[in-house]
């Protein structure tokens, strides 16, 4: 019964546009844990991870997207679908950063992808407002760990939201720029936009 | 972290989509085939936290659509015109050489009708598709068999 295969013919076409329907539909629907939804920005593609506590996370186009989104499926929930008007806030404020109309984020997070270490981190990082910055060891001391530039150098590192939780003001003590995981060329990027550096 | 962990949704739609909806066009026909698929995925989206098989997504979403599959014939046939709708509600132009073929289908049992296309559109193995539709390898040869014997009597 070869021919019985010629009855699913256009299947793969059909299926591309009925699976955009159902995105949509499933948005709207509120079975959606982790909603995802991109913007081009003038540092590459972003991509935002909101979920109904609030954006978990901002993935850089250099990251592993894959890689990024099987953490969100299992440290959150599998239910990680592309649900752009559900990511509208935060689309909207990120693209309002980048052409200079908006300093502060107004926008619920969620923490869930931190560790309490990191946590306490971003605490702390979030009081250097737009076109400021600190150092590791300012926020070390600010800890009451003075010793631990090192390890908040890391958990800056792990900051799930960057731009949002301006990671990026935070250098080392001799001003040098040091790391990010967007790649150093978005974090002085970003202190430029802010007036940090020198354009 | 677990090799087997539940990979995002996304993913599971974007690989899965095809082959779903291969089953459905055969299965309930290409004018039903959007509805269906629609409720195959809104019903896996909601079960899918609750998944235990991440081994076997494949396997798990048609599952999911055999039963939706099934559900629409036995809800049309619950409809007094369904049959001659069936027949007559398949959109190909007059003269298709494939009509008579379409009939045939439409005119299968539902349990027949998904067997045959789990077997004969998706090549999937006895096994398989016994594991699919709940049933013994057994069954599922029985199922597929008659159903091919049905259609051949039918075609012209």
């Amino acid at each position: 019964m070869k021919e019985l295969k010629r009855l699913a013919n256009g299947a793969p076409e059909r299926a591309a546009s009925a699976a955009s329907v159902f995105v949509a539909r499933a948005g709207q629907d509120g079975s959606v844990d982790v909603a995802l939804g991109d913007l081009d920005s003038p540092i590459g593609r972003l991509t935002v991870a909101v979920t109904p506590r609030g954006l978990a996370r901002v993935i850089f186009e250099s990251e592993d997207r894959d890689g990024a989104l099987q953490d969100l499926a299992e440290r959150l929930s599998p239910r990680v679908l592309e649900a752009p008007e559900v990511t509208d806030a935060a689309r909207r404020q990120l693209e309002a950063y980048f052409v200079g109309t908006l300093r502060r984020f107004d926008l619920a997070l969620d923490r869930r992808l931190m560790s309490r270490f990191v946590g306490e981190v971003m605490r702390r990082t979030e009081r250097v407002g737009f076109g400021e910055m600190s150092t590791y060891g300012q926020i070390a001391r600010d800890l009451g760990r003075p010793t631990a530039s090192r390890a908040v150098g890391a958990a800056l590192g792990a900051n799930p939201i960057p731009i949002v939780l301006p990671c990026h003001r935070i250098v080392g003590a001799n001003g040098r720029l040091t790391g990010y995981a967007g790649g150093l060329d978005r974090k002085e990027f970003l202190l430029r936009l802010e007036g940090s550096l020198a354009v | 972290m677990d090799t087997h962990a539940l990979p995002p949704f996304e993913r599971l739609l974007q690989e899965q989509r095809t082959t779903v909806m291969r089953f459905l066009l055969v299965a309930v026909g290409p004018e039903d085939a959007d509805d269906v698929f629609q409720e195959t995925f809104l019903s896996a989206l909601k079960a899918y936290p609750r998944c235990d098989d991440p081994r076997h997504l494949d396997r798990w979403i048609l599952r999911i659509a055999s039963r939706k599959a099934i559900d629409h014939h036995r809800r049309r046939a619950a409809r007094p015109v369904a049959s001659a709708e069936i027949t007559g509600g398949v959109a190909d132009p007059p003269g298709d050489p494939d009509d008579d073929l379409w009939r045939a289908v439409a005119a299968l049992p539902p349990k027949q009708r998904v067997a045959v296309v789990h077997r004969h559109v998706l090549d999937r193995p006895y096994a398989e598709i016994a594991a699919i539709l709940g049933s013994s390898e057994e069954a599922a040869r029985s199922s597929v068999s008659a159903g091919l014997k049905r259609l051949r009597e039918q075609m012209p």
